[in-house]
């Protein structure tokens, strides 16, 4: 058996001259010191690769059943999930693959970061990469929408909203991002042939690029405290280095095929077990109940856009994203010399705990979304505060929640979170404070409710606030 | 000579290509009215959704050819104030509570008044309205591009 393969494998070796062509990719040489535990971390960008493959097939393979007309993609989503035979497992691992694939970029450019790697000779690689990292974005949100459900249609509302914040051009994005004057028969199939097309060919692209530097400039040795990136020297010790290096395959690679492994498995599991995203109410613009939100790695963005002081959208929308990758794109032309050991640059740790930091606050945040108020829809207070009131103060209780106080102030542990608590508010405010503060309202967020209530109603409501006193 | 006949090859298929991709941004406003219904079915003193297709939808727009707004009617005279439903931050549907008299918007809390100004949250504007008229007794509004606070406010 082992003989034919040799056999077969000579043949097509000698007629493609493999040997010099795939095999002397294959096996070009890597710094030796990868054979080393410290190899483990040179694997973030082989995982992201297989995801990125792993995508294509399942996105090839949701195209042959998915419709991408308004009309029907809902129900053609609904079919895949529900009924086509796998339809949901692979669904599913396009899902948790696209997360996947978003996680797996970070750690792998995270990682090039603190090891310095981005540095001389490499900057190309690291700009290539920002690139990729972009498009990845890019196909996350566009796949988001391709979703076709309620929050599809408003998520492309809001993101039509936040390209006409661009300076002089801001109305032609929008209308480029729709496809027209509104969200409708033209939106879809050009976020369809974006998300298929466009950008996976720019991906092609851009990975092509990516790979020949990385075989071509040479996988950055672990980088060593006090041993300085340096234009002049460096390419006379790296070519030493190599001399003395082992090749990529098969001494380097099993690690890369086995963390690959590792992250395909982890999505497939959670594919079979959890199956594909539910999806929400259809996209009828008419359906005014909605509570739109992106995906989990998109919530941190979500929350930021609700915290911008009023007056700085515009600037924050359009002038951050644009700073971010402004900063990562350069970074290598800024800074392509000097020290690579992470125990050497602080404000490289700072930078990336601070990222970390705050982006995990920010997706907290989002999540918790406390800045919404809550739906007071058959809502009711805690049996506890309504226990024992008479009959005014009890009147007052039942306006709370049926004139929405409920959806923005907590009593007792229910409620919204947007206001104040109001558990102790009769000892808080006075009688007068509490009548001014319902009828005219206060700072940015409180509304009056003058022509929301009648006398006898904000006298009712009055007497319920009051009988909410601490110990 | 090579890189000249390459480049009008180019030409020659990109000016139809850009063309064709861009043209559907430059279309007119239409200055279309459409009725949304009845006077009577517009009491004094509320806020009502109504709910109309767009008059000329793509064939296959199906749901999204639809679209939903806000109608007040202030008093018994027949004065109007057609709100869209665009929260003016980012765009997501506000709803109205018509027992608090606001309009709360579910994504970052805008609030607005019934009269479509601020009450609360990060909106930088008012509600978008719409022009309207009345004629043959129906409350005729007037079709319309979606409403930014950016560079494209109408």
């Amino acid at each position: 058996m082992r003989r034919i393969w040799r056999a077969i494998g000579q043949w097509f070796g000698l007629r493609f001259e493999l040997e010099d062509s795939v095999g002397a990719v294959l096996t070009h040489p890597v710094p030796a010191a990868l054979e080393g535990p410290v190899g483990w971390w040179y694997v973030f960008g082989a995982a992201t690769l297989a995801m990125f493959v792993v995508q294509v097939v399942t996105g090839v393979g949701l195209a042959m059943t998915y419709v991408p007309a308004p009309n029907s993609a809902y129900d053609s989503l609904q079919f895949i999930s529900q009924q086509a035979t796998l339809g949901s497992v692979l669904r599913g691992i396009h899902y948790f693959g696209a997360g996947a694939m978003v996680v797996l970029v970070l750690i792998h450019m995270t990682q090039v970061f603190l090891f310095g790697a981005y540095k001389f000779p490499r900057e190309a690689n690291w700009m290539s990469g920002s690139l990729l990292l972009l498009a990845t974005l890019a196909m996350a949100f566009t796949g988001q929408l391709l979703r076709w459900d309620q929050d599809a249609f408003w998520s492309i509302v809001v993101a039509a909203e936040q390209a006409a914040r661009a300076p002089v051009i801001g109305g032609f994005l929008a209308s480029l991002v729709v496809a027209g004057q509104n969200v409708g028969g033209a939106t879809l199939t050009r976020f369809y042939a974006t998300h298929v097309f466009l950008i996976p060919a720019a991906i092609f692209g851009l990975l092509a690029i990516h790979l020949y530097l990385v075989v071509k400039r040479g996988i950055s040795e672990p980088p060593v405290p006090g041993q300085r990136a340096d234009r002049r020297t460096y390419l006379a010790q790296y070519r030493a280095l190599l001399a003395r290096g082992i090749p990529f395959y098969p001494d380097a690679a099993v690690r890369d095929a086995a963390v690959a492994f590792v992250a395909v498995v982890v999505v497939v599991v959670l594919a079979v077990v959890a199956g594909a995203p539910m999806l929400g109410k259809p996209p009828d613009p008419t359906i005014i109940v909605a509570d739109p939100r992106p995906d989990w790695y998109f919530i941190g963005y979500f929350a930021l856009l609700a915290i911008i002081p009023n007056g700085l959208e515009s600037l924050v929308i359009i002038g951050l994203p644009a700073l971010a990758f402004a900063f990562l794109f350069v970074l290598p032309l800024v800074r392509p010399g000097g020290e690579r050991h992470v125990s050497r640059r602080p404000m490289a740790i700072a930078a990336v705990g601070l990222g970390v930091v705050v982006y995990t606050a920010l997706t907290i945040a989002g999540t918790a979304a406390s800045w919404v108020p809550v739906s007071t829809e058959g809502a009711v207070l805690p049996p506890a505060v309504t226990a024992g009131l008479g009959a005014p103060e009890s009147l007052g209780a039942r306006l709370f929640v049926r004139k929405d106080c409920f959806a923005c102030h907590q009593i007792a542990g229910a409620g919204g979170r947007r206001g104040p608590d109001l558990s102790v508010a009769g000892s808080r405010l006075s009688h007068d404070q509490l009548v001014l503060t319902i009828l005219n309202g206060k700072g940015q967020s409180m509304p009056s409710f003058a022509d929301a209530l009648t006398p006898e109603e904000l006298a009712e409501l009055v007497a319920f606030l009051e009988t909410r006193r601490g110990r | 000579m090579t890189i000249g006949l390459t480049a009008a090859m180019a030409g020659l298929v990109g000016v139809p290509i850009v063309g064709y991709l861009i043209a559907p941004l430059f279309e007119r406003e239409q200055d279309t009215y459409v009725a949304v219904g009845d006077l009577a079915h517009f009491a004094g003193g509320t806020t009502t959704l109504v709910k109309f297709e767009d008059p000329s939808p793509l064939a296959w727009a199906g749901q999204t050819a639809n679209t939903a707004l806000w109608v007040r009617r202030a008093g018994d005279e027949p004065v109007f104030q057609v709100f869209n439903v665009n929260c003016t931050h980012l765009g997501c549907p506000v709803d109205w509570r018509s027992d608090a008299h606001l309009f709360l918007c579910p994504c970052h809390g805008g609030v607005y008044y019934a009269d479509g100004t601020v009450a609360g949250g990060p909106p930088p504007r008012p509600l978008f309205q719409r022009e309207w008229r009345v004629d043959g007794g129906k409350l005729m509004v007037k079709t319309q591009r979606l409403p930014t606070s950016g560079g494209g406010a109408p």
